[in-house]
């Protein structure tokens, strides 16, 4: 099958005079990515895979004993696992809900023509290009209670934002979304100049009003890659561990991502953890599946 | 239904004008061919009357109604665009509900429904209607794209060179179809070609194009036969008329480099001894045994019910539709006349038809 899509070598080129068949220049190009694959990805998720099963510590040198599914079922009946998963919850419903809005209400606003066009889109990505960690301590700063600007521009006092147990996850969930609504944005973008301007005309011609052509043409032809913008920020919401942990030490803030940090570097309890990591796994490849085949259903229609 | 006129329409893009002090009169339920070349002006005309564009100076009435302010909705047209324009990842039916279903003007489902089968029953696509749109055929295609055009019962069709997209025989079948729709539904129809022959054959009225500025309008017959100059002549008719420098003495027209002379009757002294251009159809020049020019065949085009020849006379070549029957062959020697009544004398340096100037 491979074989078949292989071009024909230019029997004048370099490569032929060196004897060279264009399966060998395939395996050239191919080969180191797999070896580097299989170094750092393939080897260690299998290895962890192994350790979960095992009540491994890796500050201790004391041997360690093969110990069933006991990890596993430690912690799926662990209440405090379960209130972290029902937190990591929330804040994936709040931070990707947010982005696809702002997002896509931001792509809505630059799909069309007007001065310095270029410049305000390349201004508005920059929260994207920034470490997340940076972001995570510049909105600290914001969100200070006694002086920061968040509090002084709504006049909200003395609010305490990232150390009131309420508030703590969404104002982290509001600085994800900042960062990474321009993501969707980006995408969506693509998404609405791909809508041929000829349909938009028909529309106006056939008297159709700016709602009903919205939700008649721009909607559904936009939908594949809004959904792919959704699959992506939902997979990476789920795993937030930068921003969270640099903001705030709320507990009504302990992403699953955190509590999975503190049981691997904090308590040393490696082979648990690991067990946690494959149950996050999991989790977020059933979701992405979902996503997947109903992306699928969109796209066939 | 409605009468359309625009008045001294001029549209510019940028630095390029792309229709200069434009005037037009389209009749209520005529059937009006605009004619012109890529890129004179026919789909920034009808994208004005549309309301996709607007003017950069003059007017546009509709009913007698300056419409400067109105949106392509409030205008009330239906467009027919060469790609179609379908609303993918919808069926048939739902195409043509589409104009239909909008809120502000939503019809009683019985109606809508009532509608689109008449509309499909017109046009022959009933067992297409719950096909999605992309499975269909371009004649099919546009048929449905026509479809929801006349649905809406609009008050003016605009078309925009809807069959250059389909093969001939289609497009010859379509050619009717729409002749046949536009007198059963008795609506106004502008209609943008620049195919000489869909004019020719579906206008009421004609109107050539040619770079942003209308030359002529009248019907294909006045078009056909008094063009109104030189680029009208070489632009209607297959083959197009013959245009043949000269001059005119003593009633006689005397081919300027190579010297032949034809009789011309009823031109007038006039134009005597001013530089001309003589303008013939290939029809109304025959061949004949005592014919007072000699020429050489130069080419032999055979069309089935016709001939056409390719004459050489020095180094002029010019055109003749002959019978199918009459039997020549290249370089043969051969003698033409032409039809003196059919001649059309344009000015040689404006291009002007002298009957047009007077």
């Amino acid at each position: 099958m491979a074989s078949v899509a292989l071009t024909h070598l230019d029997p004048a080129s370099r490569a032929a005079a060196r004897g060279w068949s264009d399966l060998t220049i395939r395996n050239l190009f191919i080969i180191p990515t797999l070896v580097f694959l299989i170094i750092f990805n393939i080897f260690p998720l299998i290895y962890s895979l192994g350790y979960s099963f095992t009540n491994f510590a890796a500050n201790r040198s004391e041997p360690w004993q093969f110990v069933g599914l006991q990890n596993y079922r430690e912690l799926l009946s662990d209440d405090h696992i379960w209130s972290n998963f029902i937190i990591t919850a929330k804040y994936v419903i709040v931070s990707v809900a947010g982005q696809m809005i702002v997002g896509f209400g931001l792509a809505l606003l630059l799909n069309r023509s007007f001065p310095m066009k270029g410049l305000i889109t390349t201004l508005l990505l920059l929260p994207m290009m920034m470490s997340a960690a940076v972001v995570g301590l510049f909105w600290q700063l914001l969100y200070s209670p006694s002086w920061g600007p968040i509090n002084y521009v709504f006049g909200l006092g003395d609010f305490a934002w990232l150390s009131n147990p309420d508030s703590a996850l969404y104002a982290v969930a509001i600085t994800d979304i900042w960062m990474w609504s321009p993501f969707v944005m980006l995408l969506s973008l693509a998404g609405l100049s791909a809508v041929p301007q000829h349909l938009y005309e028909a529309a106006a011609i056939d008297r159709a009003g700016w709602w009903y052509t919205f939700t008649r043409i721009t909607l559904p032809l936009v939908s594949p890659i809004l959904l792919i913008a959704l699959i992506f920020r939902t997979m990476e919401a789920f795993k937030t561990f930068d921003i969270a942990y640099t903001m705030t030490t709320q507990p009504t803030a302990e992403l699953i991502a955190i509590r999975l940090y503190k049981q691997a570097f904090q308590q040393w309890d490696t082979g648990k953890s690991c067990a946690l990591a494959y149950i996050v796994l999991i989790m977020v490849l059933a979701i992405t599946n979902l996503y997947v085949k109903y992306l699928n259903k969109v796209k066939e229609r | 239904m409605a009468h359309i006129e625009l008045k001294n329409i001029t549209k510019k893009f940028g630095g390029h004008t792309a229709l200069t002090s434009l005037n037009l009169e389209i009749a209520d339920g005529e059937f009006f061919v605009l004619l012109g070349e890529t890129g004179a002006g026919k789909t920034t005309t009808l994208r004005l009357i549309a309301g996709l564009e607007k003017p950069t100076e003059g007017q546009v009435f509709i009913d007698g109604v300056d419409v400067a302010d109105w949106g392509a909705a409030e205008r009330d047209v239906a467009l027919v665009l060469q790609q179609y324009s379908l609303y993918p990842r919808y069926t048939v039916r739902e195409n043509l509900e589409f104009p239909l279903k909008p809120k502000i003007r939503r019809l009683p489902d019985a109606e809508i429904k009532d509608r689109v089968a008449r509309a499909a029953r017109t046009l022959r696509i009933e067992h297409l209607l719950d096909r999605k749109t992309d499975r269909l055929s371009g004649g099919e295609m546009q048929r449905v794209s026509i479809g929801r055009a006349i649905v809406r019962k609009p008050r003016v069709f605009l078309m925009d060179e809807p069959l250059s997209a389909l093969d001939a025989k289609l497009r010859e079948a379509l050619r009717t179809e729409l002749k046949n729709l536009q007198m059963q539904l008795g609506a106004t129809f502008l209609f943008v070609t620049h195919d000489q022959i869909e004019a020719m054959s579906m206008g009421d009225k004609v109107g050539v194009l040619n770079h942003g500025r209308i030359v002529q309008t009248g019907t294909p017959q006045e078009i056909y036969n008094n063009p109104r100059d030189t680029y009208v002549a070489s632009f209607v008719g297959s083959p197009p008329m013959n245009l043949i420098d000269g001059k005119l003495v003593d009633n006689r027209a005397v081919m300027a480099p190579m010297n032949f002379e034809l009789p011309l009757s009823g031109a007038g002294n006039a134009a005597d001894g001013r530089p001309l251009v003589f303008g013939i159809r290939p029809e109304d020049v025959y061949l004949e045994s005592g014919a007072p020019v000699e020429a050489h065949v130069h080419d032999v085009e055979n069309h089935g019910v016709e001939k056409i020849l390719t004459l050489r006379v020095g180094d002029t070549m010019l055109r003749a539709t002959v019978p199918a029957r009459t039997d020549v062959e290249i370089e043969q020697p051969v003698r033409f006349a032409w039809n003196p009544d059919k001649v059309v004398l344009f000015d040689k340096g404006s291009g002007v038809s002298l009957r047009h100037a007077s």
